[in-house]
Parts: structure tokens; sequence; C-alpha cells
């Protein structure tokens, strides 16, 4: 009775939940992470839809891998930002970083 | 659509998986104080995780668990410890600009919105979960084969990624 | 030999071509043996040319070679190049090789002392490549590129002497005032492709007569005649030819008197098919023609300049040649460019004599007495002169003649009249340069001194072609010219004894006239001067044609340009302005979305996303709806 629509609603709830984050947090580590569940959402549809649809193939997974390997990345150079302009601002709050403006 | 004679006890695990992975997820995003959010990221990460498991990804589960719940949320855990300098049931609180915060809230529902109606309204065929489960040895195979280029390109941003984030954690040094 | 030239009749332009490519790419550092290549290489299309001509007038009536091949073809349009051999070109290609073979000759003497005597060389032989080129096309396209190459040989060499302010502007002139006729040829000729699918004159020769839309074929008519009146300088064209006459003499001899002009003739007669059959455009081209040859010969009047005399007789008798198409004399008008072809060079290669000895003096106030120091040009320039008043038996009496005669037997009374007054006035204005210049009482000129053999030689031949070329259309020869060259459409009327005595009389009138008021001095030119002095003013000055020009293009150029002024200020800057304000504004406005908030980029971002996801979703749901 549980099939692939099930599992991409749990993906589009957990972007969705993610992207609220993103959008409205005040804390820049925070956003971080909100990212991490939007980027965990695609993962659980790619692969469902792997597993649902092709049968003899791993692309889905693959693709899931490298996206685990991206957020690695991003998150590991997301982080060392946040401490560079904490350490200049002695603040984490995306309300203040605003330089870049007209 | 609900049939309860057609539910077994796959159904039920996952109704569980979900929903605690959706509060967990809810907690990420709400709870006031951000050490609490990053432990509920912590779960949600395993609930996902669990969501691999039930879907006979072993493999991804398991990278799931060392590479999210273990590497990642202890890195955001010590970057959090490492920038409090408030107090901690204040560091996690939404944003001051009010239109943000509703701006943010109404393209989100409305993005969920689309979303589901996009599930909804696709006429899905009658498709089976596949459960065998020799995803290793096909994984191995392509990653080392057909995306071999994929691969080593992965590899090279993770180390550009290590060597740039020390860089600029460090920090210029003032002469 | 004749076997051989004809299907390789190419080679008469393809010779002083590549005599111009020998000397402007290799040897002209050498300017003896550039000069010395150019002349053999005109000699032997010279000779060629004879032998094209023995094998198309062997037949009766001329016999006709046509060699053509393609060009280049696309869909819709294919393009045709080749030769046509018939007795039209066959007598413009001895025409055109002979005289230029003589002018170069003579050129070795005049241009003896000039720094550019091998560029000299290189632009004489690119010019008779283009004009035999010109000659032997066989289709209106090919014809136009020649003739566009003999216009621009003719700019090169009228300002031969670049350094000049006169010869530069003189350059400018010609170039410009030949494209406003150029422009209407090309359009008449693309009309002609439209129309008939064709350019080639065989193919048109048979399908313009069967045409009979006139509302179409009246301004194709009139616009290929455009193209005539720039070259051979007709009314209101003729701006460009007596400024010309800054070129070196011998290019004025060839280009300006012989040849290039006459290709304007050429081209009505080779197109006569499609003139004879528009008779308005007939009509267009007599009264046009009529008018020129007494517009330029009163300006010839009252002229001082050796050269401007000349040139304007040029004009005068161009427009006499295209009086005769226009009334349907073809032989006649292409009798008369032949016969002028010879003793109008003639002529102009004796002032270019005169000029030698005079070292560059051109009034011919301060010339005088040179009979006595130069027999041979004084008396080469008589007969000229003679021929070209129309004195007989001399060529030009025969030509100028027919002229008169089919002007007459048309039934263009008017014209005949308007043609015997010019030919009255020719004979007056060339006596009276004869006259002032070669037996004036001035004794400027006694420090003049024979021009050599190279530069007498030339005089000398032409002089037995001024008296012997008009022949070969007279009754003593029945008429021989016109029987290869005539058109069914053309009228070729029995000669008159009662035109033929009146013309010589007229013609011995106007010199006796010009004798009595400057040799004998029996009428004071001075008091006649004086007596008509608005008209004198009005002819020394050309009719005020430059002038009037001048104040047109001032009147039109700067109004044009006022109001493209207006235009460009309010309407192209407004515009400009209006984009730059509403740029600079709306940008005022959109930097306040620049706020610096990544999550507000964040926001617009994932706004767009969702309008591609609503997109998507519709899309796919229509479909399988």
């Amino acid at each position: 009775m549980i099939g692939l629509p099930h599992y991409l609603l749990l993906g589009a709830f957990l972007f969705s939940i993610g992207l609220f984050g993103v959008l409205t947090k005040r804390n820049a580590i925070a956003v971080l992470m909100s990212i991490e569940l939007m980027l965990n959402a695609v993962n659980i549809n790619f692969v469902a839809a792997n597993k649902y649809v092709a049968v003899n193939d791993v692309t889905g997974q693959l693709l899931a891998i490298f996206v685990i390997v991206v957020a690695a990345a991003e998150i590991a150079v997301g982080l060392a930002l946040i401490i560079s302009i904490f350490r200049q601002r002695k603040t984490v709050e995306l309300n203040d970083f605003n330089l870049l403006k007209w | 659509m609900f049939n309860i004679s057609a539910f077994s006890l796959y159904d039920a695990v996952f109704i569980v998986i979900a929903g605690v992975t959706l509060l967990a997820a809810l907690g990420v995003v709400l709870l006031p104080n951000i050490i609490y959010s990053a432990l509920s990221l912590i779960l949600t990460f395993l609930g996902v995780a669990a969501i691999f498991f039930q879907l006979n990804s072993g493999f991804i589960g398991v990278i799931q668990i060392l590479v999210y719940a273990g590497a990642i949320s202890i890195l955001i855990l010590f970057a959090v410890m490492l920038l409090m300098n408030i107090e901690p049931g204040r560091t996690n609180l939404p944003t001051t600009r009010l239109k943000a915060l509703f701006a943010g809230g109404g393209i989100t529902a409305m993005f969920l919105t689309a979303l589901i109606a996009a599930i909804g309204f696709t006429k899905w065929p009658q498709l089976q979960l596949i459960t065998t489960d020799n995803s290793v040895e096909m994984l191995a195979e392509a990653m080392l084969g057909d995306y071999v280029i994929a691969f080593e390109a992965a590899a090279i941003l993770l180390l550009a990624s290590v060597i740039g984030a020390i860089l600029i954690a460090k920090g210029v040094q003032e002469k | 030999m004749i076997e051989f030239i004809l299907p390789n009749a190419w080679l008469i332009p393809f010779l002083p071509f590549l005599g111009f490519a020998l000397i402007a790419l290799f040897i002209h550092r050498w300017p003896k043996i550039s000069a010395g290549v150019s002349i053999a290489f005109i000699g032997t299309a010279f000779i060629f040319s004879l032998l094209v001509a023995s094998a198309v007038f062997s037949e009766p009536g001329g016999a006709v070679y046509e060699f053509t091949t393609r060009w280049l073809e696309m869909s819709g349009l294919k393009v045709d190049m080749g030769l046509l051999l018939d007795p039209l070109s066959a007598v413009m290609l001895i025409v055109v090789t002979s005289i230029a073979t003589l002018v170069q000759i003579y050129s070795i003497g005049y241009m003896k002392e000039d720094p550019g005597f091998a560029s000299y060389y290189a632009y004489q032989s690119l010019f008779a490549a283009s004009m035999l080129g010109l000659v032997l096309s066989n289709n209106f396209g090919q014809m136009f590129v020649f003739w566009e190459l003999v216009g621009i040989c003719s700019y090169f060499l009228i300002g031969f002497w670049f350094g000049l302010p006169s010869a530069k502007n003189a350059a400018i002139k010609a170039f410009v005032t030949n494209r406003v006729g150029d422009f209407g040829f090309l359009l008449g000729i693309l009309f002609l492709q439209i129309i008939f699918g064709t350019l080639a004159f065989s193919g048109l020769a048979e399908a313009v007569p069967e045409y009979t839309n006139m509302a179409v074929l009246v301004p194709v008519a009139l616009l290929l005649f455009l193209g005539p009146m720039g070259k051979s300088a007709q009314f209101p064209l003729h701006v460009w030819l007596p400024d010309a006459m800054e070129g070196p003499t011998p290019v004025s001899a060839l280009i300006h008197a012989a040849t290039m002009v006459a290709a304007g003739v050429y081209l009505v007669a080779r197109a006569f098919f499609i003139f004879s059959s528009v008779p308005e455009a007939m009509t267009v081209i007599a009264v046009i023609g009529g008018f020129t040859a007494l517009f330029a010969a009163t300006i010839a009047l009252v002229q001082n300049d050796i050269k401007r005399i000349l040139a304007y007789s040029t004009l005068s008798q161009l427009g006499y040649m295209m009086m005769a198409m226009g009334v349907g004399a073809m032989t006649a008008g292409m009798f008369h460019l032949t016969t002028h072809a010879f003793f109008k060079s003639l002529l102009f290669l004796g002032a270019g004599s005169v000029i030698h000895a005079m070292a560059g003096e051109q009034d011919i106030w301060k010339m005088g007495n040179l009979h006595k120091k130069m027999p041979v040009t004084t008396w080469t320039f008589i007969i000229g002169a003679l021929a070209l008043a129309g004195i007989p038996p001399l060529s030009g009496f025969w030509s100028k003649d027919e002229i008169l005669l089919g002007a007459f037997a048309s039934g263009h009374y008017g014209l005949y009249i308007l043609g015997a007054f010019v030919a009255f006035l020719t004979a007056f204005y060339m006596f009276r340069l004869i006259f002032v210049a070669f037996f004036g009482s001035n004794k400027e000129g006694e420090h003049a001194h024979e021009s050599p053999g190279v530069m007498t030689m030339p005089l000398i031949i032409l002089a037995v072609a001024a008296v012997f070329v008009g022949f070969v259309n007279s009754p003593f020869m029945h008429h021989v010219f016109g029987e290869f060259i005539n058109h069914p459409m053309g009228i070729q009327p029995h000669p008159s004894s009662m035109i033929m005595i009146s013309s010589s009389l007229i013609a011995v009138a106007g010199i006796v006239l010009a004798w009595l008021i400057y040799q004998k001095q029996a009428i004071s030119h001075l008091a006649i001067r004086e007596r008509f002095k608005g008209i004198h003013q009005l002819l020394q000055n050309k009719y005020y044609m430059d002038e009037f020009y001048a104040r047109m293009g001032q009147i039109f150029v700067y109004g044009a340009a006022q109001v493209m002024f207006w235009f460009d200020i309010h309407v192209i800057n407004a515009f400009v302005d209006l984009l730059a304000r509403f740029t600079g504004k709306s940008g005022d406005t959109l930097k306040y979305t620049e706020d610096g908030q990544v999550q507000n980029y964040a926001l617009y971002m994932v706004a767009g996303a969702l309008i591609l996801v609503v997109v998507a979703t519709m899309a796919a749901v229509s479909v399988i709806a």
C-alpha cells in the first residue's frame, strides 16, 4: 500500500521544512542545517525512485552518494566561512551580514 | 485509498519512521536552542537512514549514518559550541524581520502545495519495490566504470573543500 | 590565323590587361620598358582586331560570331559571359585599338619628363583592356562591369597629376557625375533581368520588340539611357567632361574624345533594338542630343583654353551622335562616332603638341604665329579642324552630312535646322582657335619648336585617317559602312545633293566669318564682345551650370542636413535619452531589492523555482487530461 508517492511526499515535506528554515532562520548555522534537510529530502527522492523504477540500475543511488559528497564539502566550507565571519563581527546573525548592498 | 486489510507491517514501520523524521525536522527548524536543533538534526539524519533501509538500500543508509549522523553533525556541533556567545535559549530564533518571516512561510506553503499537487496529479503506475539488494557491487562498478570521471572530480572537490575550509577558518595572519 | 583568333578573341582585351599587370607588378621600375611592353601589347591587340574585322567583314552584311560560357549559376539567376563579334564591335575594336596604339606612341614624347611615366602606361593599358572588354561584351551585365572599369580608369587618368587640386577635384567630379548616370543604368539592367530573364543582347533582341507593355518599357529605356547620358556627357550630366581636361592631353585624346565618351553612343547603338521600339525614348534621346550639341557649341565660342574648346566641341559632337541615334539614323551615328574618333583625337594630340611646345601654356591668346615654327602640327591640326567643320571631302563631311540628312529625312526639321546651325558654330569656333593660336600676331609663340618625330608621326597617320575614313560610307564606296552597320528599325536615306551642298556652304560660311573677325580683323571681336556683354558673360560662365549645381547641392544637402539634424536631436537623441532615463529610474527603484539580506535573495530564487514547478505541473496535467 505504501508506494513511491508516499516516499515522494515524505521528501516534499522534508524539503519544505528545510526551505522554511533557510528562509526564516536568524542563525547562519541553522540555515546550513536546514540546507542539509533539503539535501536529505532530495536523497530520499533519488533512492526511492531508483528502487521503484529502475530494476538493474543504481544511478539514483549513485547520485545520492554524490549529493552526500557535495553536502560534506559544502558544510565544511560553509562552517569555515561562518567562523571567519564570526571572527570579524562577533555574531552569526544573518541579518547583520548585509555589507553587500546598495 | 486507505484499505485496512492491505495494511501491512511494512506500512506501519514506514509511517512511524516518517513521522519521527518529520517531527525531528520540525524540531530542527522550530526549537529556540541551537544545541537542541543540532541534536534534532542528528535524529532526522537517522530517520532518513531508516527510510533508506526501508527502501532496501542498506549501503546508502550506512553512508548516511556514517557521513551525516556521524561526521557532519559533529562538525556542526563543534561550530555551534565555538560560536555561541549569547544565552543558549535565544540562539535559534526566527528572523526579526517580520516581512521576511511571512514571505518565507507563504512561499514555503505554496511550494509544498505545488509539490503535493504535482505528486497527486500524477497517474502512478503500479510499481513494486525491488527487494533484492545487490546495489553495492553495481555501485562499485558504476562508480569506477561509467562514472569514474565524476568520481575523481568528487574526490578533487573534497580535497579542495578541505584545504579551502582550513584556509578560510584559519584567517589571514596580520603582520 | 583567322581560325585562331575568332574563338580566342578574348585575347584582345586580355593582352592589354596582361600589360597592365606586368607593368604594375614587375617592371614599373623601368619606365622605357613599361612603355614598350604597353605599346607592344596594344599593337598586337590592334593586329588581332584587324584579323577579327577581316573575318567579320568578309561576308555580305557582316558575319556574327558569339561565344558564351556560364559564369555563375544559382537558383533563379544565371549569369553568362561571352564575346560578341559583329560588325558593330569590329568597327569599335579597330577604332579603339588603332587610336590607343597611336596615343600610346605619342605619349612617349609627351610624357617623357613625367615621373609617373610607368604608372601612366599601366593605366593606359588597363583602360584599353576595359574598353575592349566593353566593346566585346555580349550581355548587359558584363558590359556594366567593363563600363565601370573604364570609368575608374578615367578617374585615375584625369587625376593623374593628383598633386594639383584642380586635377583631383576634376577626377572626383567625373566619377561622381558618372555615378548618377550609372545608377540609372544599373536599375535599367536589373529591370531587364527581371522582365526578360536574360541580359544577353541576342536574347533581348528577340524578346524586346515583342514586348508590348509600354508603361514598363518606357521607364526601362529611359533608365538605360541614363548610363550613356553620364558616360557620353549629355546635358545635364555634361559638367564633368570639360573639367576632365585636367588630365594629360593624350588621355583627353584617347578617353575623353575618341573612345570612352563614345561608349555611350556605342551602347545606344548596341541596344538600338530596345530604344527603337520605344518612340518616346527615341524622342528624348534626339532632343537631349540636339540640345547638348547646340549648348556645348555656344559655350565653345568664347572659351580661351585650347583644350576646353576641344572639350566643348567633343560634347557638341557627342550630342550630334545622340541626335542621330534619336532620329533613327543609327548608321550615321556610328559612322560619325568612327570619323570623330580619328579627327578629334588628331585635334587633341595636335593641341597636346602645341601645349608641349609652349611649356604647358593652354591659353590660345598667348599663342600665335605657331605655323612657322610647327608646320607639321599646324597642318595636321588644320586638316582635323576642316574634317570637324565638315568640309568635303574630308571624313567629317560625310558623317555629319548623313546625320543632317537623317534628321531631315525622318521629318525632324527642327533638329535639322539646329544641326545645321551647330555645324556653322563648329566651323566658326574651330577656325577662331586656328586663326588665333596658329596665325595670330602674338609673338609669344616664337620660342616654340616642332615636337619630336614620335609625336608628329601619330599626327600624320591620324591626319591621313581623318581625310580618308569618311569615304567608307560615301557614294564613292557605295556606302559600304552602312551595309554592315545598320538596324532594321533604323533609317538609311538616300544622299541628297541639296543637303550636301547646303551643309558645305554653312561650314565655309563659318570659316569665312572666323577669318573676317580673327584674321582680317574686319570686325573687331572686342566690339562684339562689348556689344553682347550679357550673352558673352553667360557663355563664358558655361550657362552657370556648375554654379547652379553647387547652389542646388547647397540647398538640398544643407536642407536635408538640417532636417536630419532636427530628427537626430528630437527623435533619435530623445529616444536614447528616454532609454537612459528609464534605465536610471528603474535602477534607482530596483536597487532596494539589493538589500544585502541573503535570505531575501534566496526568497526570489525560490519564487522563480516555484513558478517553474507550477508551470511544469500545469503542463503535465494538461497533457494527461
